[in-house]
C-alpha cells in the first residue's frame, strides 16, 4: 500500500462512505431544518428587539441589552446544557432538537439585535429630522428611512454571524442530537474509519456556501452608489 | 386690518442641559413674509428655526403656527408638521430612494395619497425646482445643488404654510449656491412665507422683508435690510456685519 493508498483508504474509504451515506443524508436533512428554524427566529426576534430598543423607553432597553449580553457572553454549548438539562426540573422536558434550536435562537437573537441596533443609529440623524420634519411618525420614518438604510449595511455582519451560529448546530451532539456531526462521529467510531467525518465536511461545505454566495448577492442588490 | 402672523413664537427658551441656547425669542411673521435670521454660529439662530416645526422642544415660551399651537399635547405633531416645510444645511436626501421617490414618501404616508397622486404632485413639485427630468435620479448621483433643491420639493410637495430653511447654501460649493437662490426667489414670488437662516446678503438684500439679527441667544436688533446691513444701530451688529462682508 502506498502512502496515498493508506490516506484514501482511511479518509475517502469508498465502502465506508457508501454504508453511511444515508446516516449523514438525515443528518444533513435534520442539521438544514434545524438551521433554517434558527435563522428565522433569530433574525426576526432580533429585529423586534432592535425596533424596541429604538423607541428609546429606558427600563425595557435595560431589559434588552441585559439580555442580549447575557446571551453573547455565555457559551452556546452552556445554553443547551442548561436548557436540554435544566428545564425538565421545572416540568419542562425539551427534546435534544427544541433544546438546541432554544439555544441557538437565543444566541443569534442576541448578536442579531446588537447589529440591527448598530445599523440603526448609524442611520445620521438628519435623516431623522427630515423624515419627522415632513409629517411621518415615528414608526413610519423607522421603517420608511432608517431601516431600509440600517438593513443594508447589517446584510455582511449579520451573514458571518448566521453562519457561526448554525454551525454551531454541531453542538447538539452533546444532546444527543442526530444532525451532521453526530452521525458522522458515530459512524467514525462504529466503522473505525474517519471517512464519514469527510462526508460531514462535505455536507457542511454544500450547505453554508450556498448561503455564503447568497449574501454576497444580496449585498450587491442593495448596494446604490456612495 | 392687519391679517394675523402665520408664525407667533413668543419668549420662547431652549436648554440644552446647562446651555441658555434660546433666552426668550419673540417672532411674528405675516402672510408672505420672507424673514432673515442672521448671527455668528452659536447664536441660536438655526435652534429657533428646529423649535417652530418642535424639532427642538422649547423650555419654555409659545409657538403657534397658522393657527396651531404647537406646543399643546392635544396637537397632532406629525398634520402640523406639513404646513411647516423645512430645508437642511446637509439637504438629509434619503438616499435609498430616487428623487422622485423623496418627494412622494410623505405626500403617501402622511397626506395620504394614492401612488399615482403622489407621483404626478411629486412630478410637479420638481418641475418647479427645476429637475423634472432627474425624478429617476438618486441623490449620489446629483449635484450638490441638485440634491438641495430635491429637498425644496420634497417640502413644498406638501403645501406648507411656510417654508424654513435653515442654511440652505452653506454645504454647497460657490457655483451650485446660485441655482438654489434661484429657486427660493422664485418660491417668495409665488408667495411663500418664509424664514431663511442663512448669510447669503445679496439674496437678503434682493428678496427679504425683514432681517433679525441674534446673538446669544437673543434678537438683538432687526429692521430692513437696508437698515441691518447699511446702518446697524447695535455694535454687535455693526462687527458681525464687517465680519461677513470681508469673507
Amino acid at each position: 500500500m502506498t502512502r496515498l493508498d493508506r490516506f484514501l483508504d482511511a479518509f475517502f474509504n469508498a465502502k465506508v462512505m457508501d454504508k453511511y451515506l444515508p446516516d449523514i443524508l438525515a443528518g444533513t436533512r435534520l442539521t438544514i431544518e434545524l438551521a433554517a428554524l434558527i435563522v428565522l427566529s433569530g433574525i426576526l426576534t432580533g429585529l423586534v428587539l432592535a425596533l424596541l430598543r429604538s423607541l428609546g423607553f429606558r427600563p425595557l432597553n435595560w431589559l434588552i441589552i441585559f439580555t442580549v449580553d447575557l446571551f453573547r457572553s455565555l457559551p452556546p454549548l452552556v445554553i443547551i446544557v442548561l436548557i436540554y438539562f435544566g428545564l425538565p426540573s421545572a416540568g419542562l422536558s425539551p427534546s435534544s432538537f427544541v433544546s438546541t434550536w432554544l439555544s441557538l435562537s437565543l444566541v443569534l437573537m442576541a448578536f442579531a439585535e446588537e447589529i440591527f441596533w448598530a445599523g440603526i443609529v448609524s442611520i445620521p440623524r438628519g435623516q431623522w429630522e427630515a423624515a419627522r420634519s415632513t409629517g411621518l411618525g415615528f414608526g413610519q420614518a423607522l421603517i420608511n428611512v432608517i431601516l431600509p438604510q440600517a438593513l443594508r449595511l447589517t446584510i455582511a455582519p449579520l451573514t458571518n454571524r448566521t453562519i457561526a451560529i448554525t454551525k454551531g448546530t454541531a453542538l447538539g451532539t452533546v444532546v444527543a442530537l442526530h444532525e451532521i456531526l453526530g452521525m458522522a462521529s458515530s459512524a467514525v467510531s462504529n466503522s473505525y474509519n474517519p471517512s464519514p467525518l469527510m462526508m460531514g465536511a462535505a455536507a457542511y461545505l454544500v450547505l453554508f456556501v450556498p448561503v455564503v454566495v447568497g449574501a454576497r448577492w444580496i449585498e450587491t442588490r442593495f448596494a446604490w452608489k456612495r | 386690518m392687519p391679517t394675523p402672523p402665520i408664525v407667533s413664537a413668543k419668549g420662547v427658551h431652549k436648554h440644552f442641559g446647562h446651555l441658555h441656547v434660546l433666552k426668550g425669542v419673540d417672532l411674528e411673521v405675516a402672510d408672505r413674509e420672507l424673514v432673515f435670521v442672521i448671527g455668528p454660529s452659536g447664536s441660536g439662530k438655526s435652534t429657533l428655526l428646529r423649535c417652530l416645526n418642535r424639532l427642538e422642544q422649547p423650555s419654555a415660551g409659545s409657538i403657534t403656527v397658522d393657527g396651531i399651537d404647537m406646543l399643546s399635547p392635544a396637537t397632532d405633531i406629525n398634520h402640523a408638521r406639513q404646513r411647516i416645510g423645512m430645508v437642511f444645511q446637509s439637504f438629509n436626501l434619503y438616499p435609498h430612494m430616487t428623487a422622485l421617490g423623496n418627494v412622494t414618501l410623505a405626500l403617501r404616508k402622511v397626506a395620504g395619497k394614492s401612488r399615482a397622486e403622489a407621483d404626478e404632485l411629486g412630478r410637479a413639485a420638481l418641475e418647479r425646482v427645476g429637475l423634472a427630468d432627474r425624478a429617476t435620479h438618486r441623490p449620489l448621483e446629483l449635484s450638490g445643488g441638485q440634491q438641495q433643491r430635491v429637498a425644496i420639493a420634497r417640502a413644498i410637495a406638501l403645501e406648507p404654510r411656510v417654508m424654513l430653511f435653515d442654511e440652505p447654501t452653506s454645504a454647497l460649493d460657490p457655483e451650485l449656491v446660485g441655482s438654489v437662490l434661484e429657486v427660493m426667489r422664485s418660491l417668495r414670488e409665488s408667495g411663500m412665507t418664509m424664514i431663511v437662516v442663512s448669510h447669503e446678503m445679496g439674496f437678503a438684500r434682493a428678496a427679504a422683508d425683514r432681517v433679525l439679527f441674534m446673538d446669544h441667544g437673543l434678537v438683538v436688533e432687526e429692521g430692513t435690510p437696508a437698515e441691518i446691513f447699511e446702518s446697524p444701530r447695535h455694535e454687535r451688529t455693526r462687527a458681525f456685519i464687517g465680519q461677513i462682508r470681508r469673507h
